[in-house]
């Protein structure tokens, strides 16, 4: 049996948050002013929590790597965030939000984690209101709404398409509140590497002041991590460059058990890869969705064409191109979930339908939509993506169809927690994308912004005050204890290790190979062979990284590449971790899609039967393997299907 | 979207060990730059030339690389974010130079914004000015409804335009004075033009500003270079809005 | 109230409020000073000049008005050190006329020249009418049956006589359209009268205002060393 207790709590799906609310402990007033908590990442996930947490009287203490907590990547989610607001009329209610972001998600996420969200959701947009987010508006001076991709009903709402940056700053002006009244501290321009752990409990952290290089310790009654996911472990993806995985992962190496490593989203529509020195993947909103339709040329002749530039794709008549997503899916369209609509990209593009020079991207065309609502409305619907598009591809969109291929983008596993939020580390809490909890294997769009403002909001603030209830009598955390002693010396020496191994190869270098070699094996489609061989290469590569590295620049200053180096030290082994569960995982879900698992018609082919399972992994040192621990997924409120979108 | 290859730039560029050393310009060539490359991306390429050559790597702000985060920074050709209008450094393309230019970078200068390193700087100064007030005081929860706050459509779409400050600093650092009032305009004017920002206006118009001033920014004389080289348009009309905030808010006092 | 006049916007405000005051007086100004070309007599001008001398409103806006240009100096001194000192290491390269109009960018420059104008101005006019004794006294002359100092006589007579000091003249009406070109509608601004609708108008005003202050001062030397005044 498993090793892992979810606490779920008992009784009626719908009444479990409320019933776990009520019986779990709470700290007083008086109390709160005597504990610190420690959070890490100034995220959606992060800087709620601190703003909530420090509003209720305890002590925060905040890291992010940025030069300030607005900056965090949470800010470049474009399109907009769900709630079961209903407000569209359009039948919506907590228990479909709940239940299309389960089938969203392939049946691999909680239900009570996922019901708890869709039930606090409506109170986010609530919050967000309050602190000014300039929400898009009817004319009436109501909310708007848009459509999204896996829903039946309009619950998205959004701030043109900046609505992550307007969700952020609304939660980086509660934090700069408490800044300002003192319950805030924040260490910008801080990276934070390892967790301290004392006595069984997490009571600080080890960080690395990137200005002067110096190597700081923390302490605190609790952590929180909130720092985020792990696609750059692909090198190319939406993250933002300085994304890592280093403060979860070191985490893991402390007994937080690593959950569902393999579920990564790669997202459908991104601007197409043109070189080799690209740094980073543009996503161009999934809204685009709403409105553009995607299509290749149906006869082959045309896309060798477009491959070789001497067809203009508008000189394809209608009846020569493929709506592929539409013929596939006729109740969804263009609209269906991200996984759905990247392998279908895949697809198209791997049988040679590809539409430009590289032969990976499909287009995304407007021209329908613009014919219809006029281009005004287009432009303020989608007015900011179409001038990044064009700043970047030096194409008019609104002249040309545009031109898009799915990219990593979202990580949907991450630090196992229990209903609580709390890693199987006492005291170590882990929020938004850094956690597995809610998404099952795939995400749907509109959703992270929404469980990150609902970990911060209005679940950790409840579920961290049951474990600190406990702790009114620890004083204020040593730091002078032998552990913190310990947790330094290690992070020194792990970084001196690469320091000097004095090689001649860039930390970049080694980043852009571990980035060909998840695409290639652990990305879209995946199979045994090719995860076999990943795991081989990554072994390798690991070996290289370790003989063949080169830091320039001082130790004990700002320094870039040791930042970088660190952090691909841990994605290095991360990727090992991911290649592994893929491996172990033999069914297709989500974003996990093993060749070998596929229905007839392409899509993914589950085994519910022994498969229907969370994957948490337990560190047991750098010598030994991880072990699997299983945590079953009891499905009593929905029927596990094939997922079906046609 | 015709891809072309820059055979030789020369790049200038500020380098400066720390922030109380005293920095130069060293040169720089760099060779083979297709146009599509992104103007980080060019630097990411003569940084792994220079970890070739074992010379430490030029230091220079980015993050997100798509326009929003508000990282990077640069002043190059004598530009807020480069020759390109309405962009960001991360988003400004090779496209936009000519083969054989020479290229100068340097940091954002301003008091306010000391020096790092290299080509970064600190920007506390604006995270200090919002802290004085640039947010609406309400705790979580127990708030009301979203839609019984009912918000004009252009009144939404104005504070919009306005809280699309990405905090980059391009406003201070444009500006012959190194004033921050676009900076200070923006928030004061999103959070006036709506009813849940309305209630602490004066407090937040007064605080902002003080705090403003007393960090060492210059005074507005509405030049108007903040503007045209705000990555997100931010339009001075918000400035505006922020005086007659300010005046309403002292002739109260 | 408190600290108003230390931030920068309540020296911002008060600089736009005796901007404006300053706005007025060369409308005042001018107006009166196309008398010299409407009537080559020269009566109409000495009436109007007369008129400004004697009467007790106009004696009481003089001390304001001399305050008002004290104070605009001032505060520009002020305003322009601290913007100074705001960048203390400036860029190598700098490119700004692509953003900023050379003159919103030189009003401190532009303001200084014209205050060099003003003293020689004050020198060439003002000193002979107020203080005789340190100047050349005006010739006594009869409009109307009244005795009044011949005004008109001092002004052309320095213009029909002197190219240099029409060209300074041409030159510093150049300067001031230049100064009101921004200055006009960044008074309006600064006290917080514009949005996106107004401004567009005001910058239109103001670009009209400047012109017409500007060529309005600037003929009258020229109308006389044209020799239109005979």
């Amino acid at each position: 049996m498993s090793a892992l207790d979810s606490k779920i709590p008992a009784g009626p799906l719908a009444e479990k948050w409320s019933n776990h609310k009520a019986h779990i402990n709470v700290v007083s007033p008086a109390n709160k002013k005597k504990l610190d908590i420690i959070i890490v990442g100034t995220g959606l996930a992060g800087g709620s929590a601190a703003a909530s947490l420090a509003e209720l009287g305890y002590n925060v203490t905040v890291f992010c790597y940025q030069d300030s907590p607005r900056r965090a990547h949470s800010i470049a989610a474009q399109g907009g965030i769900n709630a079961a607001k209903n407000y569209t009329n359009d039948n919506d209610s907590v228990f479909r939000l709940f239940y299309e972001t389960i089938k969203g998600g392939d049946y691999r996420a909680r239900e009570a984690n996922v019901y708890r969200l869709a039930e606090v959701s409506g109170a986010i947009i609530d919050q967000c209101v309050a602190q000014g987010v300039p929400f898009a508006r009817e004319y009436g001076g109501l909310l708007s709404n848009r459509s999204f991709g896996g829903a039946l009903v309009s619950r998205t709402f959004y701030a043109r398409g900046q609505t992550g940056q307007q969700l952020l700053l609304g939660c980086y002006g509660a934090m700069n509140r408490q800044i300002k009244a003192g319950k805030i501290k924040v260490y910008n321009r801080h990276e934070v590497i390892d967790v301290v752990i004392v006595d069984g409990k997490a009571r600080g952290v080890i960080a690395r002041d990137m200005v002067s290089g110096r190597i700081e310790r923390f302490g605190a009654h609790a952590v929180v991590l909130g720092s985020g996911g792990f696609g750059n472990v692909f090198f190319l993806s939406t993250n933002a460059m300085g994304c890592n995985v280093s403060a979860a992962w070191n985490a893991y190496k402390k007994g937080a058990y690593f959950a569902n490593p393999c579920f990564v989203q790669i997202h459908p529509t991104c601007i197409p890869v043109h070189g080799e020195q690209q740094s980073k993947l543009t996503l161009m909103s999934e809204s685009l969705r709403n409105d553009g339709r995607v299509w290749v040329p149906k006869k082959i002749e045309d896309a060798k064409k477009l491959q070789a530039g001497t067809l203009n794709p508008n000189d394809i008549p209608d009846e020569d191109r493929d709506f592929y997503l539409e013929r596939r899916y006729p109740a969804f369209g263009n609209l269906v979930p991200r996984d759905v609509a990247s392998r279908a990209a895949k697809e198209r593009c791997d049988a040679g339908y590809g539409v430009n020079n590289t032969g990976k991207a499909v287009f995304l065309d407007f021209k329908y939509a613009i014919e219809q609502l006029g281009r005004d409305t287009i432009e303020k619907r989608y007015g900011n993506l179409f001038q990044m598009y064009e700043k970047i591809t030096d194409v008019d969109p609104y002249k040309n169809p545009m031109m898009i291929y799915p990219a990593i983008h979202y990580s949907m596993g991450g630090l196992w927690v229990d209903y609580n939020l709390m890693t199987t580390v006492k005291g170590l809490y882990s929020i938004g994308e850094c956690n597995f909890s809610d998404h099952g294997a795939n995400r749907l769009g509109a959703s992270a912004l929404m469980q990150g403002l609902a970990d911060g909001y209005f679940i950790l603030p409840y579920t961290i005050g049951d474990y600190l209830a406990k702790e009114i009598a620890t004083p204020k955390i040593n730091t002078n204890l032998p552990e913190f002693d310990e947790a330094e010396k290690q992070v020194d020496e792990r970084l001196h290790k690469l320091y000097n191994i004095k090689g001649t190869k860039s930390p970049d270098h080694f980043h852009k190979e571990l980035g060909h070699i998840m695409w290639n094996y652990v990305g879209m489609a995946r199979d045994a062979e090719g995860l076999q061989k990943a795991e081989k290469l990554i072994a390798e590569l690991k070996e290289e990284f370790y003989k063949d590295l080169r830091i320039v620049g001082d130790f004990t200053a700002m320094n870039n590449e040791l930042e970088k180096a660190a952090r691909i030290a841990d994605f290095i082994e991360l990727a090992a971790l991911m290649a592994k569960d893929a491996l172990e995982r033999n069914e297709s879900c989500g974003g996990h899609f093993r060749t070998e698992y596929a229905t007839p018609e392409g899509e993914t082919q589950r085994d519910d039967e022994h498969y229907k399972y969370v994957s948490a992994w337990e560190f047991k040192g750098d010598k030994e393997e991880p072990l699997l621990h299983k945590e079953d997924l009891i499905f009593e409120n929905v029927e596990l299907t094939q997922r079906s979108y046609k | 979207m015709s891809e072309n290859i820059l055979k030789e730039l020369t790049l200038k560029i500020w380098r400066q060990k720390d922030a109380k050393s005293k920095g130069r310009f060293e040169t720089y060539k760099i060779h083979n730059i297709s146009t599509d490359t992104s103007f980080l991306e060019m630097l990411d390429i003569l940084n792994e030339q220079l970890v070739v050559e074992s010379k430490e790597t030029i230091a220079f702000d980015h993050d997100c690389r798509e326009g929003i985060c508000g990282m990077c920074s640069l002043f190059i050709n004598g530009r807020a974010h480069g020759p390109d209008d309405e962009v960001t450094t991360c988003q400004l393309h090779m496209r936009r130079f000519k083969d054989g230019e020479t290229i100068t970078i340097e940091p954002w200068r301003s008091g306010a914004f000391p020096v790092v390193k290299d080509l970064i700087v600190d920007r506390k100064a604006f995270e200090k000015i919002l802290q004085a007030g640039g947010y609406v005081s309400v705790n979580t929860g127990g708030v009301p409804d979203a839609n019984s706050i009912p918000i004009a459509n252009d009144k939404a779409e104005e504070a919009m335009d306005a809280a699309a400050c990405i905090g980059c600093g391009a406003c201070a650092a444009t500006c012959k004075n190194s004033s921050a009032m676009l900076f200070v305009a923006a928030k004061v004017s999103q959070l006036a033009l709506l009813p849940q920002g309305k209630i602490e206006a004066a407090r937040r118009a007064k605080a902002m500003v003080a705090k403003m001033d007393e960090l060492g920014f210059g005074n507005c004389t509405n030049t108007g270079a903040c503007e045209s080289e705000c990555p997100k348009q931010i339009s001075i009309s918000h400035i505006a809005r922020l005086n007659r905030e300010f005046l309403k808010a002292k002739l109260q006092d | 109230m408190s600290n108003f006049l230390t931030s920068s916007i309540g020296k911002k405000v008060i600089m736009s409020i005796s901007g404006l005051f300053l706005i007025a007086f060369l409308i005042v100004h001018l107006s009166l000073n196309l008398l010299l070309i409407f009537d080559n007599s020269g009566e109409l001008f000495n009436i109007g000049a007369h008129f400004m001398a004697t009467n007790p409103i106009i004696k009481v806006v003089e001390p304001v008005l001399a305050l008002g240009f004290v104070v605009h100096i001032i505060l520009a001194t002020i305003l322009t050190i601290q913007n100074m000192k705001a960048r203390p290491v400036g860029y190598a390269r700098s490119e700004q006329s692509n953003n900023a109009s050379w003159a919103s960018r030189n009003m401190f420059i532009l303001g200084g020249l014209i205050l060099i104008f003003l003293v020689i101005h004050l020198y060439n006019f003002w000193l002979n009418i107020k203080l005789p004794e340190l100047g050349t006294p005006l010739e006594i002359t009869t409009v109307d049956g009244v005795e009044m100092e011949n005004a008109y006589l001092m002004v052309s007579s320095l213009f029909k006589n002197s190219v240099f000091f029409c060209m300074l003249y041409v030159l510093a009406a150049i300067f001031l359209g230049l100064h009101l070109s921004h200055g006009f509608w960044s008074c309006f601004q600064s006290v917080g009268f514009s949005n996106k609708i107004w401004r567009k108008r005001l910058e239109w005003v103001g670009y009209l205002f400047a012109i017409v202050i500007g060529v309005g001062f600037a003929i009258i030397p020229l109308y006389f060393l044209a020799g239109f005044a005979g």
